[in-house]
């Protein structure tokens, strides 16, 4: 909109802004207890879109309050480095889809590194982007991580996850705060 | 001995055109510290980098500039352009190198994506009533088996509605379980919302393909849906 100077008179807003403030005003009633043993480690890797091309690190900073929020402050890892001065994971730019596999993984190398080098269980990547090329690079150098999206975190820190809501987590949380389902009969 | 070059003789076209577009990109004040370099991931790809790009478009190389595949390798995060003591904007240097490919030489994977979203309103080519329908299967379905969700509503379209959320394709065409967890939250949080079917989804291939003109006409859709068949005061994008 504003490449093309396009009037307009809506707001625009990442939903991460919305989730810090929907926590922080009691609306979302979230906690960690779910992690307290079992110690989890989360880590963040800051989608260079909501890091470092939009001029603040507030997005990025909302990310981390509600991360921290929903999986315990001490099973967060910072990713080296990180906010606006993170390293690109390889999948942007629609890196993904321009036919170089081989050149983007050896791009992604360094993300892997990065993560690997946290020693996290999980990352959140809140981009699609980053969101299949982590996985993709996991599956390619070896690596054991998982990658998931904030809002299955959240709704797992609610107790409102259902077993069919669980694509990208691990064995232990599979069966974890499950929502039960109802049986509904295919009449 | 090796010949001296003498730069005031260079033709450098490409820059020039470049330039004219982008006056404030700063492409003349590289003085090559390699700080754009040394913290690039894209790096030492296809022999190439940053600075070496940069030195070719500053000696005129414009054919071998404009043929080079590293112009896809890069993925524009701008790392060069933020920690750039000249504030050269590579970026955008690489963008607009991208757009100089003709548009059928262009990666075919990524202008498939464009094209469809010129088409359809998301880069997986899923015609609006079929979103709609995910959308509304989704949520009858957590209302039926979740306890505790008999009440959740989704709507596309809705005028009036405070906030509009446009969101990755991915999730309603090949994983729409996926879609669940955010639709819980928002009934929670007890918003006013909606799903725009107008170009909904929230990925930009244009902008990566480097289609001037698709990119304007896909934002342009988005926003005259938003204001003035929703009316929402809120767009929120969902990553």
């Amino acid at each position: 909109m504003r490449k093309f100077n396009i009037p307009h008179s809506f707001e625009f807003k990442s939903i991460i802004e919305l989730y810090a403030d929907w926590i922080k005003d009691g609306t979302l009633k979230v906690n960690s207890d779910w992690n307290k043993d079992l110690k989890i480690k989360f880590t963040i890797q800051d989608p260079c879109n909501i890091a470092r091309k939009i001029g603040t690190d507030k997005i990025v900073n909302d990310l981390r309050f509600v991360l921290k929020r929903v999986v315990g402050e001490e099973n967060f890892i910072e990713m080296t480095p990180n906010r606006s001065n993170n390293f690109c994971c390889g999948g942007g730019g629609g890196a993904l889809q321009a036919g170089f596999p081989e050149q983007r993984r050896a791009y992604g190398k360094v993300k892997f590194d990065q993560i690997m080098a946290t020693g996290a269980d999980y990352v959140i990547a809140p981009c699609h982007n980053c969101h299949a090329q982590i996985e993709d690079i996991c599956e390619h150098y070896g690596g054991h991580y998982r990658v998931v999206h904030l809002w299955t975190i959240l709704c797992l820190a609610m107790g409102v996850l259902g077993d069919n809501e669980r694509t990208y987590l691990g064995p232990r949380l599979t069966k974890l705060n499950v929502l039960e389902r109802r049986q509904v009969s295919d009449e | 001995m090796a010949e001296i070059l003498e730069l005031d003789n260079f033709v450098c076209d490409f820059k020039e055109d470049i330039l004219t577009r982008l006056p404030a990109a700063n492409l003349d004040l590289c003085f090559t510290c390699g700080t754009c370099t040394g913290g690039c991931p894209a790096s030492e790809q296809f022999g190439m980098d940053p600075r070496k790009f940069l030195r070719m478009l500053l000696l005129g190389m414009d054919e071998e500039v404009k043929k080079h595949p590293w112009a896809w390798v890069c993925t524009m995060c701008a790392r060069c352009k933020t920690v750039c003591p000249m504030e050269i904007d590579i970026p955008k240097m690489i963008y607009n190198v991208r757009g100089s490919w003709p548009r059928e030489d262009r990666p075919k994977g990524i202008r498939g994506s464009c094209d469809q979203h010129i088409r359809s309103g998301n880069a997986m080519g899923v015609p609006s009533e079929d979103f709609a329908f995910t959308v509304e299967d989704v949520a009858e379905e957590i209302r039926a088996e979740h306890p505790g969700f008999e009440d959740l509503q989704v709507s596309v379209d809705r005028a009036g509605a405070l906030m509009a959320l446009n969101q990755n394709s991915r999730e309603p065409v090949t994983e729409p379980d996926e879609m669940g967890p955010l639709l819980k939250i928002l009934h929670i949080a007890g918003v006013d919302w909606t799903y725009p079917t107008v170009m909904w989804g929230g990925e930009n291939y244009c902008m990566f393909l480097a289609d001037d003109e698709g990119w304007k006409y896909i934002t342009e859709e988005f926003v005259y849906h938003i204001e003035n068949n929703l009316g929402c005061k809120l767009v929120v994008n969902t990553e």
